[in-house]
């Protein structure tokens, strides 16, 4: 027993497991980061995995056409957004109901994306580089994990911590807040609630189309129909997870990240852990978080968003 | 992940419904059906290969159609039903988990013959058909012993079906047949298609010591990884050389296009029976990939193993065989294990420090 603990916890505390983690947690930590703002303003899409596979096929598209990383994910970054659009389009413009048109655009995004990545099946790109700085990246253990990781790791920490400073700090998050909790009231206060809603759905596509991205131009730099394998509905859970809050966001991506590569760690391990039970894990987490939460609503706060899913006509 | 397949092969049906009835009827209409998608560059990719040949070699004889991703269990039997009722005179599932979904449907559809890949249930109207991919295993097994410098294979797996413990076991042969001591870590994905997942089981391979990787899984990212960390690697499937130019050293391929073109001139010529085909490297079903990345001595023993494979000189699964826990295994083929031994395999031999999930 104490010696199996000893593997298990050297085997968490290894800087290829962390590095291993990190390259696993970024990419539902973007598509998350994006969905907690679309559904902050009030608004459940459930088409995220569609969104990402189109980030994955235009991402590599453009890497592959252009040469550069960089172009690459501004192409997944526009293709998710694009796609969002058609979201947007029928849940705030037609008012549709937002589970259907969610799945609707899954299956458009998976479809749509096969299409335009077929011609790049079997293509190579030269992987998204990693940072290197002189002295840093050579410190032993923290070096490679801190200060070797590519552009998309650091920009998705940057960009959940903008998300934060946005909805706590500024008033155009606080507006933000207020549209996803009571669209009513918003409105009549004068507050463009489809606006706002559109620009928040516009967001969550970049995201998720950013998301694909990195699968495609840095996780397994090449491209295969159907290779975000499922990722988009962890995200969604994930937002569950974090009771919609951006901190909480983190450490459920990196925890879910983490989980799942345990569970493949631990297999050669032989230490009797049964992978199915590992498999299953960040899914029981978010069952307990929903329990929890639901005995918790209207004393903490904590809860989904009052208006999430609702639809919107103005002046109804 | 479920839900939208369902809805997803719904929308494909229809709109593939629509395209059957434009054509002549005389055609014969070949069905195919998929359970990844034709561009995975693994399984399902290498049997679109094998249509397309059938297609080429008869001509306007044939007609063929495919539906790819459609998911593996009772959801099946809606898409095979389909290209049943669509005038498909000859279907082939190209899947362990098409199985009872196929027999389902056969015994509806008593004059349409169905091919089920790597099962081992048959109907009047139902053949199977399989690869014996274990043979190029065991030569994958062989080469791994001779270039392995820490004598540990690192093996991505996705579900503990025959084929593949057989393939696990064929390797293990293989390579204890050159060094006894050589170990194999295993990890499970759960999963035929997960290109991150493949990934992530790779490094994990590697840092846990193993420094040639080989898989049963449909994409080419552990591969790539080796690549990418300077190990080996065998491909799966399909050639896999351009995603590890320096990392591969062979791959077990499948070429189904003979198989493809006699089963629809059988039907043609009206000479269609139900039987099981079991090919390998002799019939041209499993072919290796070039042996690369390796020293000239090591590439010879390959190359003889595999001329001994071939003229049933050496059968990697030749007695005797203890199994993991040290009994010496009933050997009902003569001097090697019989087909239905191997078909329906569900133990490892000894030296696999690995217990088979849910076993």
């Amino acid at each position: 027993m104490l010696e199996s603990l000893t593997q298990i916890f050297s085997l968490i505390f290894s800087v290829s497991f962390i590095l291993t983690v990190i390259t696993a947690s970024t990419p539902l930590l973007l598509a998350a980061s994006g969905e907690l703002v679309v559904e902050r303003s009030g608004v459940l899409n459930l088409g995220i995995e569609g969104m990402m596979i189109m980030g994955a096929a235009c991402g590599f598209a453009g890497a592959y056409l252009s040469d550069s990383t960089l172009v690459g994910a501004l192409c997944g970054i526009v293709a998710g957004a694009a796609l969002s659009t058609v979201f947007a389009f029928l849940t705030l413009g037609l008012a549709v109901n937002q589970v259907a048109a969610g799945l609707a655009l899954t299956i458009l995004g998976v479809g749509l994306s096969g299409l335009i990545g077929a011609g790049f099946v079997g293509q190579q790109i030269v992987q998204a580089p990693r940072l290197y700085l002189p002295v840093l990246t050579d410190l032993p253990v923290v070096g490679r994990i801190l200060f070797g990781e590519d552009a998309f790791v650091y920009f998705s920490i940057a960009l959940i911590i903008g998300i934060w400073l946005f909805l706590y700090r500024t008033r155009a998050g606080l507006v933000l807040r207020a549209v996803g909790d009571n669209h009513i009231s918003a409105h009549a206060l004068g507050y463009p609630v489809l606006r706002i809603r559109t620009l928040a759905v516009l967001f969550g596509g970049a995201c998720a189309g950013l998301a694909g991205a990195f699968l495609s131009l840095s996780y397994t730099p090449f491209f295969i129909p159907g290779m975000t394998a499922g990722r988009g509905w962890i995200a969604l859970a994930l937002v569950v997870f974090a009771s919609w809050r951006p901190g909480r966001l983190v450490a459920g991506a990196y925890l879910f990240g983490a989980v799942s590569i345990l569970g493949l760690a631990l297999q050669p391990l032989q230490l009797g852990v049964p992978q199915q039970l590992m498999n299953s894990l960040p899914y029981l987490a978010t069952v307990v978080v929903l329990v929890l939460i639901s005995r918790t609503r209207g004393t903490a706060g904590s809860a989904a968003p009052a208006s999430l899913g609702v639809v919107f006509v103005p002046d109804r | 992940m479920k839900k939208w397949n369902i809805v997803a092969m719904a929308a494909v049906l229809a709109a593939a419904g629509l395209t059957f009835h434009a054509y002549a009827a005389d055609k014969l209409k070949v069905g195919f059906i998929y359970t990844g998608p034709i561009g995975d560059l693994g399984w399902s990719y290498q049997h679109d290969i094998g249509r397309k040949a059938m297609e080429k070699a008869l001509g306007d004889k044939v007609e063929s159609t495919y539906l790819e991703n459609v998911p593996e269990g009772p959801d099946a039997e809606r898409s095979i039903e389909q290209l049943a009722r669509t005038g498909h005179k000859l279907i082939f599932t190209t899947s362990f988990g098409f199985m009872e979904p196929t027999l389902k449907v056969a015994a509806k559809y008593p004059n349409v013959f169905f091919e089920h890949a790597t099962g081992f249930k048959r109907a009047k109207n139902v053949s199977t058909y399989a690869a014996r991919f274990y043979e190029g295993r065991y030569i994958q097994g062989q080469i791994a012993a001779k270039v392995s410098k820490t004598g540990i294979i690192g093996y991505i797996v996705s579900f503990p079906i025959p084929e593949v413990i057989s393939n696990i076991n064929a390797t293990m042969l293989g390579a204890q047949s050159i060094n006894p001591n050589m170990k194999v870590k295993i990890i499970w994905v759960n999963s035929w298609f997960d290109p991150g997942k493949e990934a992530d089981a790779a490094k994990t391979l590697i840092d846990q010591g193993a420094d040639i990787l080989t898989q049963h899984t449909d994409s080419p990212a552990a591969t790539q990884i080796a690549e990418q960390r300077g190990v080996h690697s065998f491909g799966e499937s399909s050639d896999m050389i351009k995603f590890g130019p320096k990392a591969q050293l062979t791959a077990d391929t499948d070429y189904w296009g003979g198989y493809y073109t006699k089963r629809a001139k059988d039907v043609l010529d009206g000479k269609w029976a139900s039987e099981d085909t079991w090919g390998g490297l002799d019939s041209g079903m499993v072919v290796m990939a070039p042996y690369t990345n390796m020293p000239d001595d090591v590439k010879k023993m390959a190359m003889d193993t595999e001329a001994a494979i071939k003229s049933g000189k050496l059968h990697p699964f030749k007695c005797p065989i203890t199994d993991q826990d040290g009994k010496t295994v009933e050997c009902k083929g003569g001097d090697h294990l019989d087909p239905g031994q191997i078909l329906s395999m569900n133990w490892y031999v000894k030296g696999i420090d690995d217990k088979i999930p849910g076993k």
